[in-house]
């Protein structure tokens, strides 16, 4: 190609072609995002305003018409909607801080000098999370039976008495948090672990120096390194149990008597059960202002610590 | 042990209980293994049975006669094929633009196309339904497919990937002629491949495992993906045949396992991506 271009007037056919193939050099980059722009376009842009403009409307098809905010006052008075919402909240205020308090042990017992067959943790910790939400709902709704589960099982072994995961609506909440702490928390440990290595040694020398015990050091070398990397995975773990679906679908069809009906499983049922559009989409963006606002929150809430 | 970095705890109590815990992560793997070859009683057998059974192909079989397990497993296979490739070239296409061009509307577009990942996937379920209606998509891989190619976080991924690589590379290459498709494919993509290849991964497996939208559109058996399959199997009230819902189960979930084990190094670095580099 170097030829061609120092090649006098002869080299007709490189030459004439050039200037066709050569796209106008501020045109490269919108070509180049162009794929992007146009998925992004239909298939998020355009369905998020969309929705937005569904949950104004009610009625089906040609029957739709502009509603104004009544869905979202019928939203307000809807007992089964702060029913699950209650239940995203029961299950998110716990299921949130166990996993990652359990993730950050984790991590710091791998991370630990003395421990040997690293790899081997890490690898077996990690698993659940390359499993499907739905496998995963299948497998433990097995493990998790009341008479004949593995897990009741294991109690008996150690002298507990069994325990009604599915059929009992607290428990039920429970059997959720359970499974979705199994799926996820060795996930969070692997992030904990590279947050961990990426923490300078000379740090925990110097306080060691100082004479700082082993909580000392935990709480003033290790969490402010973390804190970027806990916000991040508070965030991430929040806004993923306020979508919680899968689960619940597959392991209790939200029940028993709707214990275990999330927020998305709600959504579900009033779209494409009963296909009400209006109203589903309602309940989706009351979902967005909530994952909005509690991102929004744990941001200014941890962000500002972290400049101290 | 004076000197010694932070947990003071002696190794072998401490091994011990970390290999507890892998035991309680991977329990339920070995349980699904030895359930998926068991019949339905001794699925229930109690205590329960620690070793496999021998119904490993009967199983199978029955699963083939209610899923039709090999249109199934295309199905997965196609889509979350065919998403995966799609996504990693969109995702790079935009990161290349994004971060070795500059051009009008360049953060604003950016910033745009993030800001959309704090708004749950659940929002674009009804107008995506009623688009593929229109269009007469539901039912069809496309359905599934298209709404998946657009991935924010692959494009950021990308973009910060990308950031790091020096512009001298790229314009010594343009000097020498190499029109801009050129320059992209043989010096950008080669440097790249460790990335897109955890970005596969992580792509991947979220098509592989995707519930929700595939729940919704693909309604007819003969087009449903494995976790569509099973989880309509598992939630019928007629069908009692536990081992042929575990065979299933395990049909999805080992190939993902022996994956991981394998490209280990790829998983964790395309998981781990959002949370170091953001």
């Amino acid at each position: 190609m170097t030829l061609t271009e120092t090649r006098p007037a002869p080299a007709l056919a490189p030459r004439r072609a050039r200037p066709k193939k050569r796209t106008a050099r501020w045109l490269v980059p919108y070509l180049f995002l162009l794929p992007a722009l146009l998925t992004f376009a239909i298939f998020k842009a355009y369905p998020i305003v969309a929705s937005m403009w569904i949950s104004l409307t009610s009625g089906a098809g040609a029957a739709r018409h502009f509603a104004g905010l009544d869905n979202y006052q019928r939203l307000l008075a809807d007992p089964l909607f702060w029913t699950s919402l209650r239940n995203t909240g029961e299950i998110l205020v716990i299921q949130v801080p166990v996993m990652l308090g359990l993730a950050i042990l984790m991590a710091l017992g791998i991370n630990s000098i003395y421990v040997r067959l690293r790899v081997v943790w890490r690898l077996g910790v990690f698993m659940p999370s390359v499993t499907g939400l739905v496998a995963t709902g299948i497998i433990f709704s097995f493990l998790l039976n009341k008479d004949q589960g593995a897990l009741n099982w294991l109690l008996s072994l150690v002298g507990l008495p069994g325990v009604d995961w599915l059929g009992d609506p607290v428990w039920a909440r429970m059997a959720i948090v359970l499974v979705l702490t199994w799926h996820y928390t060795g996930y969070y440990a692997v992030i904990y672990l590279a947050g961990l290595q990426g923490v300078p040694k000379e740090l925990y020398e110097a306080a060691m120096t100082d004479g700082a015990g082993p909580i000392r050091r935990f709480v003033s070398v290790t969490i402010p390194h973390l804190r970027p990397i806990l916000l991040f995975t508070v965030v991430l773990s929040t806004i993923g149990t306020l979508q919680l679906f899968d689960e619940p679908f597959v392991l209790t069809r939200g029940g028993p008597d709707n214990a275990t009906m999330t927020v998305s499983m709600y959504l579900y049922a009033n779209g494409f059960s009963y296909f009400d559009f209006g109203y589903a989409s309602a309940i989706a963006y009351a979902l967005t202002i909530i994952v909005v606002i509690l991102g929004a929150l744990q941001m200014k809430f941890m962000g500002e610590k972290n400049e101290e | 042990m004076k000197n010694k970095a932070f947990p003071r705890i002696k190794g072998l109590p401490l091994t011990l209980l970390l290999a507890a815990v892998t035991g309680l992560s991977i329990g339920p793997f070995y349980w699904l293994i030895v359930m998926s070859t068991q019949n339905s009683n001794d699925i229930f057998a109690w205590p329960p049975k620690l070793l496999p059974g021998a119904n490993l192909v009967a199983n199978l079989m029955v699963l083939d006669e209610k899923i039709g397990l090999l249109r199934v497993v295309g199905n997965s296979l196609l889509i979350a094929g065919s998403q995966t490739l799609g996504a990693l070239i969109v995702s790079l296409l935009a990161g290349y633009a994004f971060a070795k061009f500059s051009f009008r509307g360049r953060t604003v577009l950016f910033v745009l196309l993030l800001s959309t990942m704090v708004v749950p996937d659940q929002v674009m379920l009804v107008p995506l339904f009623e688009m593929m209606m229109k269009f007469g998509l539901m039912d069809s891989y496309p359905s599934v497919i298209l709404p998946g190619l657009c991935v924010p976080f692959g494009i950021f991924l990308m973009r910060q990937a990308l950031g790091s690589m020096p512009n001298e590379l790229l314009d010594a290459a343009r000097v020498d002629g190499a029109g801009e498709l050129r320059v992209l494919w043989s010096i950008v993509v080669p440097v790249m491949r460790p990335v897109m290849a955890a970005l596969s991964v992580f792509l991947f497996l979220g098509a592989w495992n995707q519930f929700v939208w595939p729940l919704i559109t693909l309604r007819s058996p003969a087009m449903q993906t494995l976790p569509v399959a099973l989880a309509s199997l598992h939630g019928m009230q007629a069908n009692t045949d536990y081992g042929a819902i575990l065979m299933g189960t395990a049909v999805s979930t080992v190939p993902m396992m022996i994956l991981f084990v394998v490209l280990q190094r790829q998983f964790i670095s395309g998981l781990l991506a959002g949370a170091t580099k953001g």
